[in-house]
Protein backbone atom coordinates (compact mmCIF):
# COMPACT_ATOMS: atom_id res chain seq x y z
CA UNK A 1 0.00 0.00 0.00
CA UNK A 2 1.26 3.19 -0.74
CA UNK A 3 1.85 5.69 2.41
CA UNK A 4 -1.03 7.02 4.63
CA UNK A 5 -3.77 9.41 2.95
CA UNK A 6 -2.49 13.09 3.30
CA UNK A 7 -5.57 14.63 5.69
CA UNK A 8 -7.95 16.91 3.80
CA UNK A 9 -6.97 20.28 6.14
CA UNK A 10 -3.53 19.54 6.28
CA UNK A 11 -1.11 21.91 7.19
CA UNK A 12 0.19 22.07 3.85
CA UNK A 13 -3.51 22.41 2.13
CA UNK A 14 -4.33 25.01 4.41
CA UNK A 15 -1.89 26.83 3.45
CA UNK A 16 -3.12 26.97 -0.06
CA UNK A 17 -5.95 29.02 0.97
CA UNK A 18 -3.96 31.26 3.58
CA UNK A 19 -1.15 32.20 1.38
CA UNK A 20 -2.46 34.07 -1.03
CA UNK A 21 -4.88 36.20 1.32
CA UNK A 22 -1.71 37.57 2.85
CA UNK A 23 1.76 36.33 1.91
CA UNK A 24 0.86 35.47 -1.82
CA UNK A 25 -1.88 37.66 -2.68
CA UNK A 26 -2.65 37.84 -5.50
CA UNK A 27 -2.75 41.75 -6.72
CA UNK A 28 -0.86 42.96 -3.83
CA UNK A 29 1.85 40.59 -3.83
CA UNK A 30 1.90 39.07 -7.46
CA UNK A 31 0.46 41.92 -9.03
CA UNK A 32 -2.00 40.14 -10.98
CA UNK A 33 -5.66 40.99 -12.21
CA UNK A 34 -5.07 44.66 -11.34
CA UNK A 35 -7.03 45.64 -14.41
CA UNK A 36 -10.26 44.26 -13.21
CA UNK A 37 -9.48 45.70 -9.73
CA UNK A 38 -9.71 49.24 -10.83
CA UNK A 39 -12.61 48.45 -13.35
CA UNK A 40 -15.46 46.80 -11.13
CA UNK A 41 -14.28 48.47 -7.74
CA UNK A 42 -16.28 52.11 -7.59
CA UNK A 43 -19.20 50.56 -5.67
CA UNK A 44 -19.12 47.69 -3.16
CA UNK A 45 -22.06 45.88 -4.61
CA UNK A 46 -20.07 45.37 -8.39
CA UNK A 47 -16.70 44.45 -6.32
CA UNK A 48 -18.41 41.54 -4.30
CA UNK A 49 -20.37 40.08 -7.71
CA UNK A 50 -17.22 40.19 -8.87
CA UNK A 51 -15.81 37.99 -6.08
CA UNK A 52 -18.69 35.32 -6.06
CA UNK A 53 -17.54 35.12 -9.99
CA UNK A 54 -14.21 34.96 -9.59
CA UNK A 55 -14.79 32.16 -6.76
CA UNK A 56 -16.81 29.98 -8.86
CA UNK A 57 -14.55 30.53 -11.94
CA UNK A 58 -11.44 29.81 -10.67
CA UNK A 59 -12.32 27.23 -8.41
CA UNK A 60 -14.18 24.94 -11.31
CA UNK A 61 -11.41 25.89 -13.90
CA UNK A 62 -8.05 24.82 -11.41
CA UNK A 63 -10.46 21.55 -10.79
CA UNK A 64 -10.86 20.52 -14.47
CA UNK A 65 -7.61 21.56 -15.44
CA UNK A 66 -6.12 19.27 -12.42
CA UNK A 67 -8.50 16.28 -13.91
CA UNK A 68 -7.07 16.65 -17.22
CA UNK A 69 -3.69 17.57 -16.44
CA UNK A 70 -1.92 14.36 -17.45
CA UNK A 71 -3.96 14.41 -20.85
CA UNK A 72 -3.77 18.22 -22.07
CA UNK A 73 -0.66 18.05 -24.70
CA UNK A 74 1.89 20.80 -23.47
CA UNK A 75 1.95 22.40 -27.04
CA UNK A 76 -1.58 23.83 -26.76
CA UNK A 77 -2.08 23.63 -23.04
CA UNK A 78 -3.21 27.94 -22.89
CA UNK A 79 -5.58 27.08 -25.58
CA UNK A 80 -6.91 24.33 -23.73
CA UNK A 81 -7.14 26.55 -20.61
CA UNK A 82 -8.46 29.44 -22.51
CA UNK A 83 -10.97 26.93 -23.61
CA UNK A 84 -11.87 25.57 -20.08
CA UNK A 85 -12.50 29.32 -18.68
CA UNK A 86 -14.20 31.04 -21.42
CA UNK A 87 -16.62 27.99 -21.36
CA UNK A 88 -17.13 27.98 -17.71
CA UNK A 89 -17.56 31.80 -17.69
CA UNK A 90 -20.29 31.58 -20.71
CA UNK A 91 -22.00 28.85 -18.99
CA UNK A 92 -22.22 30.70 -15.28
CA UNK A 93 -23.58 33.86 -17.07
CA UNK A 94 -26.10 31.73 -19.03
CA UNK A 95 -27.08 30.30 -15.84
CA UNK A 96 -27.60 33.30 -13.99
CA UNK A 97 -29.68 35.07 -16.98
CA UNK A 98 -32.03 32.39 -16.54
CA UNK A 99 -32.17 32.16 -12.62
CA UNK A 100 -31.03 35.61 -11.06
CA UNK A 101 -31.86 37.97 -14.23
CA UNK A 102 -30.91 41.04 -11.49
CA UNK A 103 -27.52 39.50 -10.69
CA UNK A 104 -26.61 38.83 -14.50
CA UNK A 105 -27.51 42.23 -15.50
CA UNK A 106 -25.30 43.56 -12.26
CA UNK A 107 -22.13 41.71 -13.83
CA UNK A 108 -22.99 42.28 -17.24
CA UNK A 109 -19.40 43.72 -18.51
CA UNK A 110 -17.67 41.84 -15.87
CA UNK A 111 -18.44 38.45 -17.28
CA UNK A 112 -15.77 39.10 -19.85
CA UNK A 113 -13.19 40.62 -17.65
CA UNK A 114 -13.35 37.39 -15.81
CA UNK A 115 -11.69 35.51 -19.17
CA UNK A 116 -9.03 37.66 -19.53
CA UNK A 117 -8.39 38.12 -15.78
CA UNK A 118 -4.65 36.80 -15.70
CA UNK A 119 -4.41 35.21 -12.27
CA UNK A 120 -7.07 32.79 -13.70
CA UNK A 121 -4.63 31.80 -16.04
CA UNK A 122 -1.80 32.34 -13.84
CA UNK A 123 -3.60 29.65 -11.16
CA UNK A 124 -4.03 27.10 -13.71
CA UNK A 125 -0.49 27.19 -15.60
CA UNK A 126 1.72 27.39 -12.26
CA UNK A 127 -0.58 24.89 -9.71
CA UNK A 128 -3.17 23.21 -11.22
CA UNK A 129 -1.31 21.76 -14.21
CA UNK A 130 0.87 20.00 -12.10
CA UNK A 131 -1.14 19.10 -8.95
CA UNK A 132 -3.99 16.98 -7.62
CA UNK A 133 -7.68 18.00 -7.89
CA UNK A 134 -8.48 18.79 -4.09
CA UNK A 135 -5.04 20.85 -3.58
CA UNK A 136 -6.25 22.57 -6.91
CA UNK A 137 -9.80 23.67 -5.30
CA UNK A 138 -8.06 24.86 -2.43
CA UNK A 139 -5.70 27.01 -4.24
CA UNK A 140 -8.08 28.12 -6.59
CA UNK A 141 -10.48 29.22 -4.06
CA UNK A 142 -7.83 30.69 -2.04
CA UNK A 143 -6.97 32.77 -4.97
CA UNK A 144 -10.16 33.71 -5.91
CA UNK A 145 -10.45 34.63 -2.27
CA UNK A 146 -7.31 36.65 -1.94
CA UNK A 147 -8.43 38.54 -5.00
CA UNK A 148 -11.37 39.32 -3.52
CA UNK A 149 -10.87 40.67 -0.25
CA UNK A 150 -8.51 43.48 -1.52
CA UNK A 151 -11.44 44.31 -4.30
CA UNK A 152 -13.72 44.46 -1.83
CA UNK A 153 -11.86 46.85 0.28
CA UNK A 154 -10.92 49.40 -2.56
CA UNK A 155 -14.84 48.81 -3.30
CA UNK A 156 -16.02 49.85 0.26
CA UNK A 157 -12.94 52.76 -0.02
CA UNK A 158 -14.37 54.45 -2.89
CA UNK A 159 -17.87 53.84 -2.44
CA UNK A 160 -17.80 55.94 0.84
CA UNK A 161 -15.56 58.47 -0.24
CA UNK A 162 -16.50 58.78 -3.54
CA UNK A 163 -20.74 58.76 -3.31
CA UNK A 164 -21.23 58.76 0.62
CA UNK A 165 -22.96 55.28 0.23
CA UNK A 166 -22.00 51.27 0.78
CA UNK A 167 -24.07 49.16 -0.98
CA UNK A 168 -25.89 51.78 -2.28
CA UNK A 169 -27.27 53.05 1.04
CA UNK A 170 -26.79 56.33 2.38
CA UNK A 171 -24.05 56.24 5.14
CA UNK A 172 -22.68 59.83 5.38
CA UNK A 173 -26.31 61.48 6.94
CA UNK A 174 -27.24 64.58 4.93
CA UNK A 175 -25.77 66.95 7.94
CA UNK A 176 -22.47 66.46 6.82
CA UNK A 177 -23.68 67.74 3.06
CA UNK A 178 -25.81 70.92 4.64
CA UNK A 179 -22.03 72.02 6.27
CA UNK A 180 -20.32 71.35 3.05
CA UNK A 181 -19.35 68.49 2.84
CA UNK A 182 -18.35 66.98 -0.47
CA UNK A 183 -18.09 63.66 -2.25
CA UNK A 184 -14.66 63.09 -3.13
CA UNK A 185 -15.85 62.71 -7.23
CA UNK A 186 -11.90 61.74 -7.64
CA UNK A 187 -12.64 58.63 -5.89
CA UNK A 188 -15.12 57.15 -8.51
CA UNK A 189 -12.38 57.31 -11.42
CA UNK A 190 -10.04 54.69 -12.22
CA UNK A 191 -6.81 56.64 -11.16
CA UNK A 192 -7.77 56.54 -7.56
CA UNK A 193 -8.46 52.41 -7.63
CA UNK A 194 -4.48 52.41 -8.05
CA UNK A 195 -3.76 54.93 -5.67
CA UNK A 196 -5.86 52.91 -3.14
CA UNK A 197 -4.44 49.50 -4.01
CA UNK A 198 -1.12 51.21 -3.37
CA UNK A 199 -2.10 52.08 0.01
CA UNK A 200 -2.84 48.37 0.78
CA UNK A 201 0.50 47.13 -0.18
CA UNK A 202 2.26 49.64 1.65
CA UNK A 203 0.72 48.80 4.61
CA UNK A 204 0.67 45.32 4.16
CA UNK A 205 4.44 45.46 3.42
CA UNK A 206 5.24 47.84 6.03
CA UNK A 207 3.35 45.01 8.23
CA UNK A 208 5.25 41.71 7.03
CA UNK A 209 9.33 42.09 6.82
CA UNK A 210 9.29 39.33 4.99
CA UNK A 211 7.64 40.68 2.05
CA UNK A 212 10.37 43.50 1.89
CA UNK A 213 12.71 42.52 -1.28
CA UNK A 214 16.73 42.78 -0.18
CA UNK A 215 18.63 45.06 -2.49
CA UNK B 1 6.03 13.09 -25.87
CA UNK B 2 2.46 13.72 -27.50
CA UNK B 3 2.42 12.78 -31.33
CA UNK B 4 0.76 15.36 -33.75
CA UNK B 5 -2.03 13.30 -34.24
CA UNK B 6 -2.99 13.06 -30.71
CA UNK B 7 -2.93 17.02 -30.28
CA UNK B 8 -5.56 17.30 -33.10
CA UNK B 9 -7.66 14.31 -31.94
CA UNK B 10 -7.39 15.91 -28.73
CA UNK B 11 -8.45 19.56 -29.79
CA UNK B 12 -11.18 18.21 -31.57
CA UNK B 13 -12.69 15.55 -28.96
CA UNK B 14 -12.11 19.28 -26.72
CA UNK B 15 -13.68 21.31 -29.00
CA UNK B 16 -17.19 19.11 -29.83
CA UNK B 17 -17.65 18.53 -26.28
CA UNK B 18 -17.32 22.00 -25.35
CA UNK B 19 -19.91 23.36 -28.02
CA UNK B 20 -22.10 20.41 -27.38
CA UNK B 21 -21.90 21.52 -23.49
CA UNK B 22 -22.69 25.01 -24.39
CA UNK B 23 -25.26 24.81 -26.78
CA UNK B 24 -27.38 22.65 -25.03
CA UNK B 25 -27.23 24.94 -22.03
CA UNK B 26 -28.18 27.92 -24.18
CA UNK B 27 -31.06 25.85 -25.93
CA UNK B 28 -32.74 24.21 -22.31
CA UNK B 29 -32.29 27.91 -20.46
CA UNK B 30 -33.80 30.15 -23.56
CA UNK B 31 -37.36 30.26 -22.31
CA UNK B 32 -36.40 31.04 -18.87
CA UNK B 33 -33.79 33.82 -20.35
CA UNK B 34 -36.61 35.13 -23.06
CA UNK B 35 -39.37 35.15 -20.19
CA UNK B 36 -36.98 37.07 -17.61
CA UNK B 37 -36.03 39.37 -20.39
CA UNK B 38 -39.44 40.41 -21.27
CA UNK B 39 -40.77 40.89 -16.92
CA UNK B 40 -37.70 42.71 -17.20
CA UNK B 41 -38.66 45.25 -19.90
CA UNK B 42 -42.11 44.85 -18.26
CA UNK B 43 -40.81 46.28 -15.10
CA UNK B 44 -38.77 49.25 -16.71
CA UNK B 45 -42.17 50.07 -19.06
CA UNK B 46 -44.03 50.45 -15.99
CA UNK B 47 -41.58 51.99 -13.75
CA UNK B 48 -41.50 54.97 -16.14
CA UNK B 49 -45.33 55.14 -15.90
CA UNK B 50 -44.50 55.30 -12.02
CA UNK B 51 -44.95 51.72 -11.03
CA UNK B 52 -42.24 50.77 -8.95
CA UNK B 53 -41.43 47.99 -7.35
CA UNK B 54 -43.36 45.01 -9.49
CA UNK B 55 -41.76 42.08 -8.33
CA UNK B 56 -41.08 39.67 -10.94
CA UNK B 57 -44.08 37.43 -10.48
CA UNK B 58 -46.45 40.01 -11.00
CA UNK B 59 -45.07 41.82 -13.91
CA UNK B 60 -47.32 40.32 -16.61
CA UNK B 61 -50.52 40.48 -14.80
CA UNK B 62 -50.16 44.07 -13.80
CA UNK B 63 -48.85 45.38 -16.78
CA UNK B 64 -51.85 43.50 -18.92
CA UNK B 65 -54.03 45.52 -16.57
CA UNK B 66 -52.42 48.54 -15.84
CA UNK B 67 -51.67 49.32 -19.41
CA UNK B 68 -54.45 50.06 -21.77
CA UNK B 69 -53.32 50.01 -25.30
CA UNK B 70 -50.20 48.67 -27.48
CA UNK B 71 -50.17 50.59 -30.67
CA UNK B 72 -47.84 50.68 -33.68
CA UNK B 73 -47.21 53.97 -35.64
CA UNK B 74 -45.04 54.58 -38.59
CA UNK B 75 -42.81 57.17 -39.30
CA UNK B 76 -45.96 59.17 -40.51
CA UNK B 77 -47.56 59.62 -37.46
CA UNK B 78 -50.75 56.98 -38.65
CA UNK B 79 -51.32 53.92 -36.17
CA UNK B 80 -50.87 50.91 -37.88
CA UNK B 81 -52.23 48.35 -35.00
CA UNK B 82 -54.01 48.87 -31.54
CA UNK B 83 -53.72 45.79 -29.49
CA UNK B 84 -55.94 45.79 -26.23
CA UNK B 85 -56.66 42.24 -25.28
CA UNK B 86 -55.34 40.46 -22.53
CA UNK B 87 -51.51 38.59 -24.11
CA UNK B 88 -50.30 41.89 -24.43
CA UNK B 89 -46.85 40.13 -24.38
CA UNK B 90 -47.59 39.00 -27.10
CA UNK B 91 -48.62 42.01 -28.85
CA UNK B 92 -46.94 43.67 -32.15
CA UNK B 93 -46.10 46.32 -30.14
CA UNK B 94 -44.14 44.88 -27.32
CA UNK B 95 -42.23 42.61 -29.75
CA UNK B 96 -41.06 45.19 -32.70
CA UNK B 97 -37.16 45.02 -32.74
CA UNK B 98 -36.39 48.61 -31.85
CA UNK B 99 -32.99 48.61 -33.17
CA UNK B 100 -33.97 47.34 -36.65
CA UNK B 101 -36.87 50.12 -37.02
CA UNK B 102 -34.43 52.40 -36.37
CA UNK B 103 -31.58 51.49 -38.09
CA UNK B 104 -34.18 51.68 -40.73
CA UNK B 105 -35.05 55.14 -39.53
CA UNK B 106 -31.19 56.27 -39.92
CA UNK B 107 -30.90 55.05 -43.85
CA UNK B 108 -34.77 56.66 -44.69
CA UNK B 109 -36.78 53.81 -45.04
CA UNK B 110 -39.87 52.92 -43.61
CA UNK B 111 -40.11 51.92 -39.98
CA UNK B 112 -42.94 51.27 -37.01
CA UNK B 113 -42.55 51.97 -33.78
CA UNK B 114 -44.32 51.31 -30.79
CA UNK B 115 -45.52 52.97 -28.37
CA UNK B 116 -47.50 51.79 -24.65
CA UNK B 117 -50.99 53.79 -23.40
CA UNK B 118 -51.84 54.01 -20.36
CA UNK B 119 -55.81 55.18 -20.28
CA UNK B 120 -56.68 56.18 -16.84
CA UNK B 121 -59.00 58.75 -15.00
CA UNK B 122 -55.89 61.42 -14.24
CA UNK B 123 -55.25 61.69 -17.98
CA UNK B 124 -53.34 59.53 -20.20
CA UNK B 125 -49.85 58.51 -20.09
CA UNK B 126 -47.73 57.52 -23.29
CA UNK B 127 -44.88 55.72 -22.76
CA UNK B 128 -42.19 55.36 -25.51
CA UNK B 129 -39.21 52.90 -25.24
CA UNK B 130 -35.92 54.47 -25.88
CA UNK B 131 -32.57 52.86 -27.35
CA UNK B 132 -29.15 53.95 -28.18
CA UNK B 133 -25.74 53.71 -28.03
CA UNK B 134 -23.43 54.57 -24.53
CA UNK B 135 -19.66 54.25 -24.31
CA UNK B 136 -18.95 50.61 -24.43
CA UNK B 137 -22.37 49.03 -25.29
CA UNK B 138 -26.12 49.82 -25.84
CA UNK B 139 -28.32 51.98 -23.43
CA UNK B 140 -31.93 51.52 -23.44
CA UNK B 141 -35.10 52.91 -21.42
CA UNK B 142 -38.45 54.58 -21.60
CA UNK B 143 -40.09 57.42 -21.32
CA UNK B 144 -43.45 58.75 -19.91
CA UNK B 145 -45.11 61.59 -21.22
CA UNK B 146 -48.30 63.23 -20.62
CA UNK B 147 -51.41 64.00 -22.29
CA UNK B 148 -49.58 67.22 -23.79
CA UNK B 149 -46.78 64.61 -25.10
CA UNK B 150 -44.64 67.30 -23.22
CA UNK B 151 -44.46 66.88 -19.97
CA UNK B 152 -42.60 63.90 -18.85
CA UNK B 153 -43.72 61.95 -16.11
CA UNK B 154 -40.77 59.63 -15.71
CA UNK B 155 -37.93 57.63 -17.75
CA UNK B 156 -35.92 54.44 -16.71
CA UNK B 157 -32.81 53.69 -18.04
CA UNK B 158 -30.78 50.79 -18.20
CA UNK B 159 -27.57 50.34 -20.06
CA UNK B 160 -25.32 47.12 -21.55
CA UNK B 161 -22.10 47.19 -20.45
CA UNK B 162 -21.41 50.94 -18.91
CA UNK B 163 -17.97 52.00 -16.47
CA UNK B 164 -19.42 51.26 -13.18
CA UNK B 165 -19.82 54.60 -10.88
CA UNK B 166 -19.94 56.51 -14.01
CA UNK B 167 -21.71 56.16 -17.24
CA UNK B 168 -23.28 53.25 -14.74
CA UNK B 169 -25.00 55.70 -12.65
CA UNK B 170 -27.99 56.65 -15.55
CA UNK B 171 -29.49 53.28 -13.90
CA UNK B 172 -29.76 55.42 -10.67
CA UNK B 173 -33.13 57.08 -9.37
CA UNK B 174 -30.84 59.90 -8.73
CA UNK B 175 -30.41 60.59 -12.06
CA UNK B 176 -33.62 59.20 -13.51
CA UNK B 177 -35.40 61.79 -11.60
CA UNK B 178 -34.35 64.62 -12.52
CA UNK B 179 -36.15 64.22 -15.88
CA UNK B 180 -39.84 64.49 -14.03
CA UNK B 181 -41.81 67.64 -14.62
CA UNK B 182 -39.00 68.53 -17.56
CA UNK B 183 -40.72 69.32 -21.06
CA UNK B 184 -39.67 68.06 -24.23
CA UNK B 185 -41.85 70.98 -26.31
CA UNK B 186 -40.55 74.34 -26.04
CA UNK B 187 -43.40 77.13 -25.69
CA UNK B 188 -44.98 77.66 -29.04
CA UNK B 189 -45.02 73.70 -29.15
CA UNK B 190 -41.74 73.21 -31.18
CA UNK B 191 -39.45 69.71 -30.75
CA UNK B 192 -36.57 70.52 -28.56
CA UNK B 193 -35.76 66.79 -26.47
CA UNK B 194 -34.30 66.61 -23.06
CA UNK B 195 -30.53 67.77 -22.93
CA UNK B 196 -28.30 66.32 -20.17
CA UNK B 197 -25.59 69.22 -19.64
CA UNK B 198 -22.11 69.63 -17.62
CA UNK B 199 -22.30 72.44 -15.32
CA UNK B 200 -25.56 72.41 -13.56
CA UNK B 201 -28.79 73.29 -15.04
CA UNK B 202 -29.58 76.30 -12.97
CA UNK B 203 -26.29 77.86 -14.42
CA UNK B 204 -28.21 78.09 -17.86
CA UNK B 205 -30.94 80.77 -18.46
CA UNK B 206 -34.47 79.66 -16.82
CA UNK B 207 -36.39 79.65 -20.41
CA UNK B 208 -34.12 76.42 -20.71
CA UNK B 209 -33.98 75.06 -17.90
CA UNK B 210 -37.00 72.54 -18.32
CA UNK B 211 -35.24 70.75 -21.43
CA UNK B 212 -32.19 69.98 -19.03
CA UNK B 213 -30.88 67.94 -16.61
CA UNK B 214 -27.32 67.55 -14.43
CA UNK B 215 -24.71 64.80 -16.43
CA UNK B 216 -22.59 62.16 -15.05
CA UNK B 217 -19.49 63.25 -13.11
CA UNK B 218 -17.03 61.06 -15.50
CA UNK B 219 -19.47 60.04 -17.79
CA UNK B 220 -19.48 62.18 -20.52
CA UNK B 221 -19.71 59.80 -23.63
CA UNK B 222 -22.48 57.80 -22.14
CA UNK B 223 -24.52 60.90 -21.24
CA UNK B 224 -24.01 62.23 -24.64
CA UNK B 225 -25.56 58.71 -25.93
CA UNK B 226 -28.59 59.19 -23.58
CA UNK B 227 -28.86 62.90 -25.32
CA UNK B 228 -29.11 61.10 -28.96
CA UNK B 229 -31.55 58.45 -27.55
CA UNK B 230 -33.71 60.64 -26.53
CA UNK B 231 -33.94 63.17 -29.40
CA UNK B 232 -33.41 60.19 -32.20
CA UNK B 233 -36.12 58.55 -30.74
CA UNK B 234 -38.50 61.23 -29.57
CA UNK B 235 -38.04 63.19 -32.55
CA UNK B 236 -39.58 59.83 -34.73
CA UNK B 237 -42.74 60.19 -32.68
CA UNK B 238 -43.18 64.34 -33.06
CA UNK B 239 -45.75 63.58 -36.62
CA UNK B 240 -47.91 61.05 -34.14
CA UNK B 241 -47.83 63.94 -31.59
CA UNK B 242 -48.82 66.57 -34.35
CA UNK B 243 -51.34 64.44 -35.76
CA UNK B 244 -53.08 63.64 -32.22
CA UNK B 245 -52.66 67.22 -31.04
Amino acid sequence: MSKEREPLFSAKNRKLITNPLHVDNPITVQVLGICSALAVTAKLKPSFVMMLSVIAVLTLANVIISILRNGIPPRIRIIVMLTVIASLVILVDQVLKAFVYDVSKQLSVFVGLIITNCIIMGRLEAFASANKPWPSLLDGFGNALGYGWVLIAVGFTRELFGSGTLWDYQIIPQAFYDIGYQNNGFMILPPMALIVVGIIIWIQRARSPQLIEEN
Amino acid sequence: MYSNAYIFRYAAIMVVVVAAVLSSAATFLKPMQQRNQAVDKMQSILAAAGKYDVSVDEAIPIFNEFITNMIVIDQDGNILDDYTGDKKEESEAFNINLKTELFNKSQNRDYRLPMYVVDNPDGKIYIIPLLGAGLWGPVWGNIALGEDFSRVLGVTFDHKSETPGLGAEINTPSFQNQFNGKQILDDQGRFVSIQVVKGGVSNFPANVQKHKVDAISGGTITSNGVNDMIENVLESYVPFFNKQG
